[in-house]
């Protein structure tokens, strides 16, 4: 394989599918490449799923103008891209005087970032807000919100690629070469790509990207957080985040519990500095952690509430030793003309990722000249959220005219065969269970797909001509079966 | 939107739904509809194809799929309106139900409903084991599922954690199928599943049983690699320096199974802590009138023929009930498990009919007798060699032996 790009990305994570989707108005031939078989597997899915008000961050720095800014955007981006997104709104809450003062220090702190709506709440009106909750006072952002953070890595990358982006999966770069126009990037399968503008967005191995050009100032430190993910039957207990006022040290922002837009609860994260960058494991010292404060936090869980066990990986750039965070490096390398380099793209990479896109235009602009197509496709054909969500009367309306809407697969998280077939066929032309899995929700409810992926496999095998050796989880080499029994 | 109405509707089409629905039309009730979410009626007992249900029954041993097939026959003998590939969305205190299949989106209103919609296996996300989520890990039951319905095999070098039914059931499928099964782990000091299968399954065939020992990690980032096994000590915790890798490329759970009450939270009928399954009374009735439950959505069993047996009777009392022949006591008298005891159900009763205890023990014991007691005085006695957790225990008895009872307790002495 052998392309020619005006613009090459490297990492299909949310940023740089935010890239392409924001690059993909102009005319420009677009390419991206990513390691894994789909696009947002590394750190853009998971994690807490949160749009992140701005309150905690530096005046001035990228993360605190990139995220108020990719907050405020993210709205009009959901809309047309069909992603689930609710403005729930925070409590930070104060449980001492010093907390206060800590609260206090924030809003000054977000209203300088230009958050809006910033209000000290009592802890009556904040009670208001979620009985039960402890605390003396509460900074209120009505601006904080939860995404679906895999929906939206995934729709910008649909919707890029209705606009022309070219996303070619499994393919990891191996070197990167200058020449006369630009850049000849290779990956370990043996094919090499050309392009004028070339764009690290790579994450977890941004800095390994660095390296290929001979950058060696940026050095990624994978920082693990680990989450337990509660069954829906509690998601009547939480109806706000409620994060309590941060402490004093410490790089993330605490265990905490974190509604999704699925109506699950998340426990979690947890902050372990670790060594290898793929290691996505669930441990039994923070797993046990995890069931405590959750134990305390909603008394009357049960064994069965947990459904499962996930972790995600930070790109940090401070040390285990420096803690804390450095700003996000988003630069248009002078030494290297045409490079366009993201490293340690942490929290709030998710909420500042439409305002990071919006930068990198305009340092792409600097570039190449750009054009804006006749006809670009801002809507992205889809429905936000899933079958399950609508009314009796839309889901009889939407069965008469298509019976595989009235064939429900996943009866956990009630998801139809049409769901399911839709996320086989999508545009990716992703062909794994994961890729079935993040974009349908099938297999993500109480019973993880003991009922539903048997059949799942058996529409795959039947429709679709699968064998049993076709079935992967994520990677290559994650085969699900054996073979035939004989 | 398309409406329907049915005296009884009857959700899944297992074993208890076929035997519910056909003791409920042959007590009288001809109005009934028997809902199924798969494409054919039996529900897990297709994916059974081992032998040994219907001893209790039908003094003969059968294949699970043979099993069904005698219901199956008598449903149809009976004229019994089925909905197949058709789930039950909803359902609310008036009984009122949304459906839907390929056929349509509709809502039913019932006169009476019985809740028969069986387990799911508890996961490895309930269990929270430690490590990596490669390919390779699967339930016993869809492991089942796709080595005997769909001609797939799930792996070659198993470990099977958790001693359920299933699971050992799993091993000795997998190893007569090629596979070989390095062995079955229990976190308990004793065996979760009937001795039978122990001896059958596992003993039978080479495939060693380690006790109060667990899957403590899992390994590989793409398929299983292998897991580490520790013993289990004091607070279900890995006994330092016992832990060893086993390779393997597969691990079945048989960890559990946790009846499916997800719809019974619409009406918010009251559900049990003990048994995941509803409080319900000597007639079956849940919390909510009208609505009954049976078989394993009650409660966990461990035999076919007695969810059969239970559910004949649930077929009966719901035609009872639509016949206007039941009637809600105003206070009933409650049934508390006592020492030794992990469950009792019905949870309370009438006093107006004889009715059957079913408990299972808290733990393995020899020798004791299970005594049901009103205070001090003695109710009934059966005394009992061997007394298991894996073995529900079925105590029948006579409402005449009574008295004046306000409450009483179960325990094993």
């Amino acid at each position: 394989m052998s392309d020619q790009f005006d613009v090459l990305i490297i990492g299909a994570g949310v940023v740089g599918n935010a890239i392409a989707r924001e690059l993909s108005r102009y005319r420009l031939n677009i390419g991206v490449l990513e390691k894994e078989q789909d696009v947002g597997m590394g750190t853009s899915s998971r994690n807490s799923g949160v749009i992140h008000s701005g309150i905690h961050y530096k005046p001035g720095t990228l993360r605190a103008r990139l995220d108020v800014k990719g907050n405020s955007l993210m709205q009009d981006l959901c809309r047309e891209l069909k992603v689930k997104v609710d403005y729930i709104g925070k409590l930070t809450v104060a449980f001492d005087e010093s907390d206060v003062k800590t609260l206090e220090r924030l809003k000054e702190q977000g209203e300088a970032n230009g958050v809006p709506g910033l209000e000290m709440l009592d802890a009556d009106q904040m009670r208001k807000k979620q009985p039960d909750v402890g605390g003396i006072k509460a900074l209120w952002s009505p601006s904080t919100g939860i995404i679906c953070p895999y929906g939206l890595t995934i729709a910008l990358a649909e919707n890029a690629t209705s606009n022309g982006a070219k996303f070619i999966l499994g393919q990891d770069v191996s070197s990167i070469q200058q020449n006369g126009q630009g850049f000849v990037v290779r990956t370990a399968n043996g094919n090499a790509f050309t392009t004028r503008v070339l764009i690290n967005a790579a994450g977890l191995f941004s800095d390994h990207i660095c390296e290929m050009l001979g950058i060696n100032e940026y050095r990624i430190y994978p920082c693990r957080g680990e989450y337990l993910i509660l069954d829906k039957r509690l998601k009547v207990r939480l109806s706000v985040l409620v994060y309590p006022a941060p402490g004093h040290g410490g790089a993330g922002l605490g265990i905490h519990l974190t509604n999704t837009v699925d109506g699950n609860i998340l426990i979690g994260p947890s902050n372990e500095y670790i060594d290898d960058r793929d290691d996505y494991a669930s441990t039994a010292a923070v797993t046990d952690q995890l069931k405590k404060e959750g134990h305390e936090l909603l008394p009357g869980l049960s064994i069965s509430d947990f459904i499962r066990s996930f972790s995600g990986i930070r790109p940090k750039q401070t040390s285990p030793q420096e803690g804390g965070f450095k700003d996000f490096v988003i630069e248009s390398r002078r030494d290297i003309p045409g490079f366009i380099n993201l490293v340690g793209i942490e929290s709030p990479g998710l909420t500042s990722a439409p305002a990071i896109a919006l930068m990198v235009r305009d340092m792409v602009e600097e570039r190449l000249p750009l054009v804006k197509k006749d006809i670009f496709i801002a809507e992205r054909q889809a429905r936000v959220g899933t079958f399950s969500e609508l009314s009796p009367e839309e889901k009889a309306d939407l069965v008469a005219d298509d019976p595989d809407y009235g064939e429900v697969v996943c009866r956990c998280e009630q998801i139809t065969k049409r769901e399911i077939l839709d996320a086989i066929q999508n545009p990716m032309g992703n062909r794994t269970i994961l890729g079935i899995k993040y974009r349908a929700r099938a297999m993500m409810g109480r019973c993880q797909g003991g009922f539903c992926l048997p059949r799942i496999v058996e529409i795959l095998e039947k429709e679709f001509g699968y064998r049993p050796e076709d079935f992967i989880l994520n990677r290559p080499d994650s085969r699900l079966f054996a073979g035939r029994v004989r | 939107m398309h409406t329907l109405k049915r005296d009884l509707v009857i959700i899944g089409g297992g074993p208890a739904g076929l035997a519910a629905a056909v003791a409920a039309r042959e007590s009288g009730c001809d109005n009934v509809l028997l809902i199924e979410r798969d494409r054919r009626l039996g529900g897990i007992l297709n994916q059974c194809i081992h032998d040994g249900f219907g001893l209790h029954q039908f003094g003969e041993a059968l294949t699970g799929p043979e099993y069904a097939q005698r219901f199956i026959d008598r449903l149809n003998s009976l004229s019994i309106e089925t909905m197949l590939g058709t789930i039950v969305l909803s359902m609310d205190r008036d009984r009122i139900l949304h459906v839907s299949s390929r056929k349509g989106f509709s809502r039913i209103e019932a006169g009476a409903v019985i809740l028969s919609m069986g387990c799911r296996e508890r996961t490895a996300g309930a269990i929270s084991i430690p490590g990596t989520r490669p390919a390779g890990i699967y339930t016993a039951g869809a492991a089942q599922n796709f080595i005997n319905l769909q001609n797939i095999m799930v792996g070659k070098k198993v470990v099977i954690l958790g001693s359920g039914d299933i699971g050992m059931i799993m091993a000795r499928r997998m190893t007569l199928e090629g596979s070989k099964v390095e062995a079955v782990f229990e976190i308990l000091p004793y065996a979760s599943g009937l001795p039978r299968n122990i001896q059958q399954c596992l003993n039978d065939y080479g495939i060693p049983l380690y006790l109060s020992t667990s899957v403590i990690n899992i390994h590989g980032k793409e398929r299983l690699t292998g897991v580490t096994v520790a013993q289990i000590g004091q607070e279900r915790k890995p006994v330092p320096g016992t832990e060893r890798h086993v390779e393997c490329d597969t691990l079945l759970l048989s960890v559990g199974l946790i009846p499916e009450n997800e719809l019974s939270r619409g009406p918010d009928i009251q559900l049990e802590v003990k048994t995941n399954g509803a409080n319900v009374d000597d007639t079956f009735m849940t919390s909510i009138p009208g609505i009954f439950s049976c078989g394993n959505v009650l409660h966990v069993h461990d035999l076919v023929d007695h969810v059969s047996d239970e559910a004949t009777k649930v077929g009966q009392f719901a035609a009872a009930y639509l016949k206007g022949d039941i009637e809600i006591p105003e206070s009933y008298i409650n049934i508390k498990p006592g020492k030794g005891v992990g469950y009792v159900l019905p949870q309370r009763i009438s006093g107006d009919r004889d009715f059957v205890l079913s408990l299972r023990v808290s733990e393995p014991c020899r020798d004791k007798a299970v005594l049901v007691r009103d205070g001090d005085k003695k109710v009934k006695r059966k005394k009992m060699v061997r007394l298991h957790p894996a073995e529900m225990i079925r105590i029948p008895v006579r409402v005449d032996k009574l008295g004046d009872a306000r409450s009483l307790e179960v325990c094993v002495e």
